[in-house]
């Protein structure tokens, strides 16, 4: 805190006081890109989920139904008290009830993948699911380019995204992750930018993750497996990219969760000023004016 | 909540009241926006809305696939082990036992509608005539998928042996297999593909299924196979295939049993 240069009873000198000052943080393009692909990645999650409750089986290889060999599946089990939920991964067993393969619906356990209140519609219907997936996915993949598209031409990847050398060098980025760790965030002029660790993962989600999801979910077009086979070769078939496609939708979840966290713990009504009217707030030293 | 926790203010801590307040506020919030996909999925308006989705990827597939592109083939050592069967296994119904019990001898596949020569074929016609044979992968729409050998003749075949008439659009499959169990013949099996997936190389009136009959399971004696488009599109057990300039007039009027439960005419994706 400021005050702590303070001691009570001091006055302070003026000069040396800091001062918080609005600067611009996020670009139009950015601020709304950002809120369709908020919008978009709900729904998708929640119809996405719809849809893995179809066959809540995962595969690996150029083939996968009920008699071949699932890495993960959540199964649901009909015992003499009603159903128990049981997930696989690997060699892994765990029970699950409540949330994966038996969730209350009408006050009651019944058989389904994800619970309904993480699935759209929340009853199952895989015909409904799969119109919300395919709309959100092209609103999406339209959102996507346009922020993609407008990054590359406005510099922002490059001015704001890329790291520089000095940023990746080891200890920096130990420096980065042990502050992080300790909610102890940049202030002043460095807040200005993104720190190292905010680069690394949005450039992840933008130019890794969020690209995954749309080839693997594509490579489950039939249509387009037939156009681009490259597709299958790249992904290692059809069931693989189903895979992929769940783990990388698991990694976005994990990645949502580390960053609403760190909205809220890094000053939660600048941060979502910042997203909305693109201003900042930050505080300059006296001393460095 | 659970009935049997007695609700007593006083024993609690401000921790745990304010615990139960965010449970409760989490589980109402939780269902007011339950509620609220629920009457979202409902609506008119936005279901419009999200089926015209349908109608871009179509037209951006039918874009990128108008060269008729081939599914990719497999190898024999990418047989899946076991073929999972799907929709009906057995259809119900005399006329079917009885073609089955006489090992399809008096079966005839009859080629109608909008065509200059009307036709009835019988099995060892159909495989007398060009053979194609293809190791494919079926994508069902849940999620699974299987790969199977084919063995039948191109769909293109008979319909250029029953010549097409003009305004020919649309080749209507209809199946011996009530899967909608009911007393009519409503809930009959039935699917639909443009000229542009029938005259696909790949799309093929399967009657041989890895080296061996079709069997019942998957649709004996004769299958459909689209190999761009989803599982629900192959349709089993054909009787009849009718060429038609529309398929509105046909039981619910989207073209197929699942299309007139909800999903896709296209099933490309």
């Amino acid at each position: 805190m400021t005050t702590a240069r303070m001691p009570s009873g001091t006055t302070p000198h003026t000069a040396a006081a800091p001062t918080k000052q609005l600067v611009p943080r996020h670009s139009a393009l950015v601020r709304v890109t950002h809120w369709i692909n908020v919008f978009c990645f709900s729904l998708l999650l929640m119809s996405g989920a719809q849809i893995f409750n179809a066959h809540p089986r995962l595969y690996w290889g150029q083939y996968g139904a009920d008699n071949d060999h699932a890495w993960l599946s959540v199964d649901s089990l009909q015992g003499s008290a009603g159903w128990r939920g049981v997930v696989h991964v690997g060699s892994l067993t765990i029970e699950s009830t409540g949330l994966l393969g038996a969730s209350k619906e009408d006050g009651a356990l019944q058989p389904r993948g994800f619970p309904a209140w993480l699935t759209i519609p929340s009853y199952q219907d895989l015909a409904i699911g799969r119109r919300w997936h395919f709309f959100f996915a092209w609103l999406f993949v339209i959102n996507g380019a346009v922020y993609l598209i407008g990054g590359l031409v406005r510099r922002h990847f490059r001015r704001d995204l890329l790291p520089t050398k000095a940023e990746l060098a080891p200890a920096h980025l130990v420096h980065e992750v042990v502050t992080h760790a300790q909610l102890n965030f940049p202030k002043g002029e460095a807040a200005r930018r993104y720190n190292v660790l905010q680069k690394l993962s949005y450039m992840g989600v933008a130019f890794v993750l969020l690209p995954l999801m749309v080839l693997t979910g594509l490579t489950m077009s039939p249509g387009l497996d037939s156009a681009f086979h490259i597709l299958l070769d790249v992904f290692g078939g059809r069931p693989s990219a189903r895979s992929i496609h769940f783990i990388c939708a698991s990694l976005l979840v994990a990645f949502v969760v580390v960053h609403v966290v760190m909205v809220l713990v890094s000053g939660v009504w600048n941060n979502l000023r910042s997203m909305i009217t693109g201003k900042y707030e930050i505080e300059i030293d006296g001393d460095a004016k | 909540m659970n009935p049997n926790v007695k609700f007593t203010t006083g024993a609690m801590t401000p921790f745990q009241a304010r615990r139960r307040w965010l449970t409760a506020f989490a589980a109402g919030a939780g269902a007011v926006a339950m509620a609220g996909c629920d009457k979202a999925v409902n609506n008119e308006r936005i279901d419009a809305t999200l089926r015209s989705a349908e109608k871009l990827t179509f037209a951006s597939q039918r874009l990128i696939l108008d060269h008729q592109p081939l599914a990719k083939e497999y190898g024999e050592r990418d047989l899946s082990p076991v073929f999972r069967s799907n929709g009906s296994a057995m259809p119900a119904g005399k006329e079917y036992a009885q073609l089955l019990q006489g090992k399809f001898v008096d079966y005839r596949l009859k080629v109608d509608g909008l065509v200059q020569r009307p036709l009835a074929l019988a099995l060892p016609e159909l495989k007398a005539m060009k053979t194609r044979s293809q190791i494919t992968r079926h994508d069902c729409v849940e999620g699974w998928s299987a790969i199977g050998k084919w063995q039948g003749v191109p769909l293109s075949q008979v319909l250029d042996l029953a010549g097409l008439k003009p305004g020919a659009r649309y080749v209507i499959f209809h199946c011996a297999d009530n899967l909608g169990e009911t007393a009519d013949d409503s809930g009959l099996y039935y699917e639909s593909i443009d000229l542009l997936d029938a005259y696909h190389p790949q799309t093929i009136l399967a009657y041989g299924m890895n080296g061996k009959d079709l069997p019942v399971a998957n649709g004996a004696p004769l299958r459909l196979r689209v190999e761009r488009q989803l599982g629900y599109k192959q349709a089993k057990y054909i009787n009849r295939i009718e060429v038609t300039d529309a398929y509105a007039h046909l039981n619910g009027g989207k073209g197929g049993f699942w299309e007139d439960r909800g999903y896709e005419w296209y099933a490309g994706i």
